[in-house]
């Protein structure tokens, strides 16, 4: 029930993120999310792509440190209150969120999370239990 | 003109190199019965105690290196008794194995005599308040300017490292007129006093007796201007006795080795062949009246040449050139010794395979600044910033608690560091020494 994201080490310089982008571009790869975290000197980009896998092998074939994560993409009304509510649910079974961003689908009125816990299982289960759709690997890119 | 032994710092050249003969006969006699490591050598070599009767035989006898010392650690070159042995201290940058060195009563004394001659050469007088500013606890530089400045009979001031502030209100109150640190440090003082307003000609500051790093003659001007004082070189490594080993007199052109405690030599650091006066070459010394810690021929790495013409200042002591290189990759910085195979092995402990390493040295604000770059690996990466952040943390603390300094790490990304062929460039020195 995770999907995997791919995450790249990244130097603050100038020309860093357009030469990720274009290795990705001219391997035929499509990015569905990103977010960058950073800090003073390098930041961490994180990517959910078409083909996790190739993607990687292209990243690291170009010298790039590049990890596979497993993380939960949760389906959500595109509504004012939905994300509060999710996090709200996943806090009182004192799970934290290690870092989280979204995007909104093709199909008008969802929006999609992307959460990282430390517990992958666990938290699935408190969604799926509490009515959340969870998305499967499968299903993201059709999203 | 003052000397604080006259009768062993003009000396004539023949009276030099009889008391050094002497000398070195007993130590090699000494060395050869109660230190298996010499004897063994000597033995391969097919020489005797009794082969060595002057200086002029002292190229016969095996060199001892640093790696000799690691491999007899701790005591194992110690020609005395344990029992003897009064004082213990240690190279500076504390990996582990670094050469450990030994003092019995007697060469804490000759080692007070020698640092005495510095002072004294450097305008010191019982009158005077030494301020030293060097480190106290393994390293030599504290304990060893302190020992010499109680036998000048001058009262020391032991302020030891670090705190600037308190440094200059003691300087201000206590009326420090001989100032013991690191040139750098002497720099960044004069820079801290001006910062607090403070007119350096309103202190009793005379004098400054620099070393344990290089430096140079502009910066001996600067410091001269910037502090109004005169600024002298003081040469030494613990694993001759530390700081005494050579000194600077007024006429600053070169530092008198007390030769009749360490005899030295230039040799070429290939073939190890001994050369001329006036070449640069290896420093190598030979101790021959230590008990606990005689080493014979130690190769130094420093890079520098000597000369006996005799001082305008009367001293016939051999002289040194300010040394101005190494034979090997070490650093100096802020006075520390440093390996680049220090950082190495720090990375290698922390789980990284083939760490790909460079270290930047620079100097701002007359304080020497190290920068270690370490290329991102897959066992340093997380796609969390916290745990990166953790990663470079450990090394910063593994870095300091190993070399004994503080350095700021940065990851970049891999194969940003430059390959050379060969031999990996591990360090920039951006330094203008």
């Amino acid at each position: 029930m995770t999907v995997k994201q791919l995450s790249i080490f990244v130097e603050n310089k100038p020309g860093r993120l357009a030469r990720v982008t274009d290795i990705l571009a001219k391997g035929g790869i499509d990015i569905r999310a990103l977010s960058v975290a950073d800090t003073t000197d390098y930041g961490i980009l994180r990517l959910i792509v078409s083909d996790p896998i190739k993607a990687c092998e292209l990243l690291k074939g170009a010298e790039y440190t590049v990890k596979l994560t497993d993380v939960i993409v949760v389906e959500l009304e595109d509504e004012v209150g939905a994300l509060a509510r999710m996090l709200a649910l996943l806090d009182s079974h004192g799970i934290s969120v290690e870092y989280l961003y979204a995007f909104i689908g093709r199909d008008k009125g969802k929006a999609y999370i992307i959460i990282r816990v430390e517990d992958n299982i666990k938290a699935v289960d408190i969604l799926s239990g509490n009515g959340y759709s969870v998305t499967k690997e499968e299903e993201i890119y059709k999203i | 003109m003052a000397y604080w032994n006259q009768k062993v710092e003009c000396a004539s050249r023949e009276e030099l190199d009889k008391i050094a003969s002497q000398n070195l006969a007993n130590t090699v006699r000494r060395v050869y019965e109660n230190v298996p490591f010499y004897r063994n050598k000597m033995d391969e070599m097919g020489i005797k105690p009794e082969d060595i009767k002057s200086v002029k035989d002292l190229h016969r006898l095996p060199f001892t290196l640093k790696q000799d010392l690691r491999d007899n650690y701790p005591y194992g070159l110690f020609a005395c008794p344990l029992d003897d042995v009064v004082r213990i201290h240690a190279s500076s940058g504390t990996t582990c194995k670094q050469p450990v060195v030994g003092y019995t009563q007697e060469d804490i004394d000759l080692w007070a005599e020698v640092v005495a001659r510095a002072i004294v050469a450097a305008g010191g007088t019982k009158q005077d308040f030494i301020h030293v500013s060097y480190g106290y606890g393994l390293f030599t530089g504290g304990l060893g300017l302190h020992y010499g400045a109680e036998k000048v009979g001058a009262s020391v001031i032991p302020v030891a490292t670090g705190n600037t502030k308190r440094q200059i209100q003691i300087m201000v109150d206590f009326g420090s007129s001989i100032l013991c640190c690191t040139p750098s440090y002497a720099l960044y003082l004069a820079e801290s006093l001006r910062e607090a307003g403070i007119d350096p000609s309103t202190l009793k500051l005379k004098s400054g007796i620099f070393g344990a790093e290089p430096w140079s003659e502009n910066m001996r001007l600067e410091i001269e201007k910037s502090l109004g004082i005169n600024a002298y070189d003081i040469y030494g490594l613990s694993e001759i006795i530390g700081p005494g080993v050579s000194f600077e007199c007024e006429c600053k052109n070169g530092m008198h080795v007390n030769e009749d405690h360490f005899i030295p030599e230039v040799v070429d650091p290939e073939t190890g062949e001994v050369l001329p006066d006036g070449e640069m070459g290896e420093l190598v010394f030979t101790c021959v009246t230590k008990r606990a810690l005689p080493l014979i021929r130690y190769r130094t790495r420093d890079i520098a040449s000597l000369t006996r013409e005799t001082c305008k200042c009367g001293r016939t002591l051999v002289r040194m050139s300010r040394p101005c290189g190494r034979t090997d990759d070490m650093l100096i910085i802020r006075g520390v010794n440093v390996f680049p195979s220090q950082i190495e092995s720090v990375l290698l402990e922390m789980g990284q395979t083939a760490p790909h390493y460079l270290i930047i040295v620079d100097r701002v604000d007359n304080l020497d600044r190290m920068q270690v770059l370490i290329e991102m690996s897959d066992s340093l990466f997380s796609d969390e910033i916290r745990k990166i952040e953790e990663v470079e943390a450990n090394i910063r603390k593994n870095i300091e608690s190993t070399l004994g300094i503080s350095a700021e790490v940065k990851l970049v990304e891999p194969k940003t560091i430059e390959r050379s062929e060969g031999k990996a460039k591990r360090v920039i020195d951006k330094r203008k020494i």
